[in-house]
C-alpha cells in the first residue's frame, strides 16, 4: 500500500480541491474506525486519504444563537459527550452516537462517518432523522443542504455527488417540552450491530403531543423517516391507541433482510416494540416526569 | 512515495519518526519507536489490546494512522509507571491476579486509567461498560473489574488524606 498519499489540509477549499482531484481513488478520513478496517481487509484501496480533522469547522460543536446545534462532520462521539449542553438538549442523539462501538471507537468515530459509511444499521442515523437534522455538503460546485434522511442511497452508498464532502449537521432549536430518545435491539449488551434501531423526537404541550418525528434503522436498505408513526402521535395524548397506531406504521415501513442477527419476522415485530419503548422514554424526558 | 515525517509527544517526551502513509499508530509505536507495550490483537478495533490515549481521549492505536499523530499528545502503557514505582492500577492488577497471559493487560490498564481520570468514582456497571471494548479470554473479567473498583476507592481515599 506504499502508493497511498496522506493529506491533512487546514482549509476546506484545499480539502475539496484535493478530494475532487483524486476522484474515486480518494477517501475522507474522519475517525477512521470504518476506513482503516476497510483498508486492512482489502475492501478499499484508496490512492489519496484526505484527513479532515485539521479543519476547525469539521470538528466544531456549537450551540447556535437560535438554540440549535451545529456539529462538525468529524466531531467524535466522545467530544459530543463532553459538551456541557448537547446531551441535555439532544439526549437521544447523544445516546445513539455513544452506542457506536467501544469507548475507544467513540474517541474517534463521528456521526458524519456513521452517515457516510452508508450502513443501514448505523446507530446515529435514525436518531439524527428523528431530530430533523439537516446536513451541509460542499463540493467543487459549492455548498448545499440535504435532509439527513436523503443522504443514504443504499448499503454503502450515499446521494452525495462525486467530489462532495459532508461538512456538518444542523439540529433545529427545541421548543419547551421537547426531548428525544434512541433504542436499539442487539443480542448482546454492548459492542454489536443493531437488529433494529429506533429514534423518537417529541414535543409535548399541556399533555398533547404537538410535534413528533420517528427514525427507523436496520430494517431496510437505508434508515427511514416513518411519517405515518409521527402522524399517529401528533395531536394525541400518547395514549395506547395512538402508540399502537404508530407501532403499526413502523412495522409496515419495514423491508428487512433475514440474517444471523435476526429474521424478517423478528425485526418487524421488534420495530413496533421499540417504537413503544422509545416513545415512552422521550415523553418522560420531554415532560420531566 | 516519500515517508511522512511526524513530530509528536509521547508520554511527555517530544518524539519524531518517519512512517508510510498507510502505517497505523500501532505500527509506529511497536516498530520504529520500539514501544512494544501496546499489543496487536485484532487490528480492527474490537479487542482494545492496542489502547492508547491521544489528547486525553482513549482510542485504539490500530484504528489511527501514524501520520495523524502530528502535534498530538500521546500516552501509552510505557508512561504509566514512574520508574520502578507502579501506578496504583498496575499494583492492584498484580494483587488481584487480574491477568493471566497478559496480552490484554496493557490495554486494560490504559483504558481503566482513562476511566478513572474522567470518573474517579465509577459504579461496577460503569466499569464494565467502559471496558466493553477490551477483550480478555483468561480472567473472566471479574478480577479486572474488582481491581479497578478497589484502585478507584483507594485513590479517592488517598486524595482525601492528602487534603486533610
Amino acid at each position: 500500500m506504499a502508493d497511498i498519499k496522506y493529506l491533512a489540509p487546514r482549509t476546506l477549499d484545499e480539502a475539496i480541491g484535493a478530494f475532487a482531484a483524486a476522484g474515486s481513488a480518494a477517501r475522507i478520513l474522519a475517525g477512521g474506525t470504518d476506513l482503516l478496517v476497510q483498508m486492512r481487509s482489502g475492501m478499499v484501496r484508496p490512492g489519496v486519504i484526505v484527513d479532515i480533522k485539521k479543519i476547525a469547522e469539521m470538528t466544531a460543536i456549537e450551540e447556535t444563537a437560535d438554540g440549535g446545534f451545529r456539529i462538525g462532520a468529524a466531531a467524535s462521539g466522545m467530544a459530543l459527550a463532553e459538551h456541557p449542553r448537547f446531551g441535555k438538549v439532544w439526549p437521544g442523539v447523544l445516546e445513539a452516537v455513544n452506542l457506536i462501538g467501544s469507548k475507544q471507537v467513540q474517541g474517534r468515530a463521528s456521526a458524519g462517518g456513521n452517515l457516510m459509511n452508508g450502513s443501514p444499521a448505523g446507530d446515529s442515523v435514525p436518531a439524527m432523522i428523528a431530530a430533523g437534522a439537516v446536513v451541509t455538503v460542499q463540493g467543487p460546485n459549492g455548498r448545499r443542504e440535504m435532509k439527513v434522511e436523503e443522504v443514504p442511497a443504499g448499503p454503502g452508498r450515499t446521494n452525495l455527488k462525486p467530489g462532495e464532502i459532508l461538512i456538518s449537521f444542523q439540529l433545529p432549536p427545541r421548543p419547551p417540552g421537547s426531548s428525544d430518545a434512541y433504542l436499539r435491539m442487539i443480542p448482546r449488551t454492548e459492542m454489536d450491530i443493531a437488529v433494529v434501531g429506533l429514534g423518537v423526537s417529541l414535543t409535548i404541550k399541556d399533555g398533547v403531543c404537538t410535534e413528533a418525528r420517528v427514525g427507523l434503522g436496520a430494517v431496510a436498505p437505508t434508515a427511514l423517516l416513518v411519517e405515518g408513526a409521527a402522524t399517529a402521535l401528533i395531536g394525541s395524548k400518547l395514549d395506547d391507541t395512538a402508540i399502537e397506531k404508530a407501532a403499526e406504521a413502523c412495522r409496515a415501513a419495514c423491508r428487512p433482510i433475514d440474517d444471523k442477527r435476526g429474521t424478517i419476522a423478528y425485526r418487524i415485530k421488534t420495530a413496533g416494540v421499540l417504537l413503544k419503548r422509545t416513545t415512552a422514554i422521550a415523553a418522560k424526558r420531554a415532560t420531566g416526569k | 512515495m516519500a515517508k511522512i515525517h511526524v513530530t509528536t509527544t509521547i508520554n511527555g517526551e517530544p518524539m519524531e519518526y518517519l512512517c508510510e502513509p498507510s502505517d497505523t499508530m500501532l505500527d509506529a509505536l511497536r516498530g520504529s519507536l520500539g514501544l512494544t507495550g501496546s499489543k496487536e490483537g485484532c487490528s480492527s478495533g474490537d479487542c482494545g489490546a492496542c489502547s492508547i490515549t491521544v489528547d486525553d481521549r482513549l482510542i485504539c492505536s490500530c484504528l489511527m494512522l501514524a501520520a495523524e499523530a502530528e502535534g498530538a499528545e500521546i500516552r501509552t502503557i510505557e508512561g504509566m509507571a514512574h520508574g520502578e514505582r507502579l501506578h496504583p492500577l498496575q499494583q492492584k492488577f498484580l494483587e488481584h491476579a487480574a491477568l493471566q497471559c497478559g496480552i490484554c493487560t496493557s490495554g486494560m490498564l490504559v483504558a481503566s486509567d482513562a476511566l478513572l481520570r474522567k470518573n474517579p468514582n465509577p459504579s461496577e456497571e460503569e466499569v464494565r461498560f467502559w471496558l466493553a471494548g477490551n477483550l480478555c479470554r483468561c480472567t473472566g473479567y471479574d478480577k479486572i473489574v474488582r481491581a479497578v473498583m478497589e484502585t478507584a476507592a483507594e485513590m479517592r481515599d488517598g486524595i482525601k488524606e492528602a487534603a486533610q
